[in-house]
């Protein structure tokens, strides 16, 4: 990459080893996403030890965490109801890895010599993982609960019968859909963004490297451009987060309650 | 778009150290703090209400103190206003008896005054009778020349005053 400014956005995506010079299909082989994984969970660890002084009046960490733990219990209270808050640890899970993950993927540690920043949520097959562990709950729990009657969830309620032939495999397609469209959502978003902000940063480079005044304009404008994007990719993060335990917490309901 | 390219390789650390991350998130973080910042939530929110339900407890307690005080009041004015009404009644009442004993008195007076006076009129009367009597007397003698004793004039006089 030195030297020729070529521009490669899918660099920043590739997996190299850490600690062996060549990648070993191996469970055990430790990489830069298995880096920045542990990363996360440092920084989630960190986040929320700081909100444990468990103090009657709070300071501003503890309220950050507390305002955290309520939002999303309050998603799987509103959404599961009473019985939600069995559900709460993994929602929470599912949200904070994805919310750190996006976040400190958006974080400019480029800037710190020999730091190659990494966003673990831009591999499918991170998020794939997370979104068939999702379903596999939901499976798990309809099944659990009542049985092979789980199945009357693709069956419309009190629809005669026609239409209930028509539709159930409809529900059951959407149904099966889910994990695909969970898991790629959050991928996409962290995927199409960096590309994105790799490819702007990139012009901005190359319009200082041209000179001239249509250069240096290039580069002015696709700096302002960055910013937007950077911002844009810090809301996007966090609304994936959301929405992946928003769906997560919807999916496990249909099981749990069956409409 | 190495996520595809490098898939077969990297697949099974992926899920592995994913797998480890997402275990530790659920098992420290989601199972073990996050249950005791819930828990410090409620707590709160169980002390809030309880000093709120004190709080409650207190000022019905200063409605209640200050509606016995109200009562207090009330009833120290009207036991206020019977001892000021039974002391004018008590005031009038010696007030009259007080007024009848001095229009006994006066009256008493005005008696004696009047029989007082009733005597000096019959003096008076008598005195007038005896100088009528004397001046007839004395008519009677200068124009008749007839000598008339003064019983008779004073019986005469008598008579013609008690026509009167």
């Amino acid at each position: 990459m030195a030297g020729e400014a070529k521009i490669d956005p899918m660099h920043q995506f590739l997996i190299t080893p850490i600690g062996s010079d060549t990648l070993a299909a191996s469970p055990f082989q430790f990489t830069n996403s298995s880096l920045w994984m542990l990363i996360v969970f440092a920084a989630i660890l960190a986040f929320m030890w700081g909100g444990m002084k468990r103090q009657i009046v709070p300071g501003r960490w503890q309220v950050a965490v507390e305002g955290m733990t309520g939002f999303l219990d309050n998603i799987t209270r509103t959404s599961i109801g009473a019985e939600g808050r069995r559900y709460l640890p993994w929602v929470f899970t599912a949200f904070t890895f994805i919310l750190f993950s996006n976040w400190i993927g958006a974080m400019p540690f480029g800037i710190v010599p020999g730091a190659h920043p990494f966003t673990v949520t831009s591999q499918f097959s991170v998020t794939m993982f997370m979104s068939v562990l999702s379903f596999a709950i939901v499976l798990g729990v309809g099944f659990w609960k009542h049985g092979l009657h789980f199945f009357s969830l693709f069956v419309p309620a009190g629809a005669p019968l026609p239409v209930k032939l028509f539709v159930a495999p409809i529900e059951f397609v959407s149904f099966m859909v889910r994990p695909f469209s969970l898991g790629l959502r959050p991928f996409i978003a962290m995927f199409a963004g960096h590309v994105l902000l790799d490819v702007f940063g990139n012009f901005v480079v190359q319009g200082l490297n041209a000179g001239g005044p249509l250069g240096y304009a290039i580069s002015a404008l696709c700096f302002v451009a960055v910013i937007g994007v950077n911002a844009l990719e810090l809301l996007v993060g966090a609304i994936q987060a959301y929405v992946f335990a928003l769906l997560t917490a919807l999916y496990i309901n249909d099981a749990v309650n069956l409409h | 778009m190495p996520q595809i390219a490098q898939l077969a390789l990297v697949y099974q650390s992926q899920w592995f150290w994913l797998l480890v991350v997402l275990a530790g998130i659920y098992f420290v973080v989601g199972k073990g703090i996050v249950p005791k910042v819930e828990a410090t939530v409620d707590n709160r929110d169980a002390t809030i209400a309880a000093d709120l339900a004190a709080a409650e407890a207190a000022r019905a307690e200063a409605d209640a103190a200050e509606e016995q005080l109200r009562a207090n009041d009330l009833a120290a004015r009207g036991s206020a206003q019977a001892t000021t009404a039974e002391a004018k009644a008590q005031a009038a009442k010696a007030g009259e008896v007080r007024m009848a004993k001095a229009d006994f008195k006066t009256a008493k007076l005005l008696a004696e005054a009047e029989a007082r006076i009733a005597k000096s009129r019959s003096a008076a009367l008598e005195s007038i009778e005896g100088v009528a009597a004397e001046a007839a007397a004395e008519i009677v003698a200068k124009v008749s020349g007839a000598k008339v004793t003064a019983a008779a004039a004073a019986k005469s006089v008598k008579a013609v005053l008690a026509n009167v």
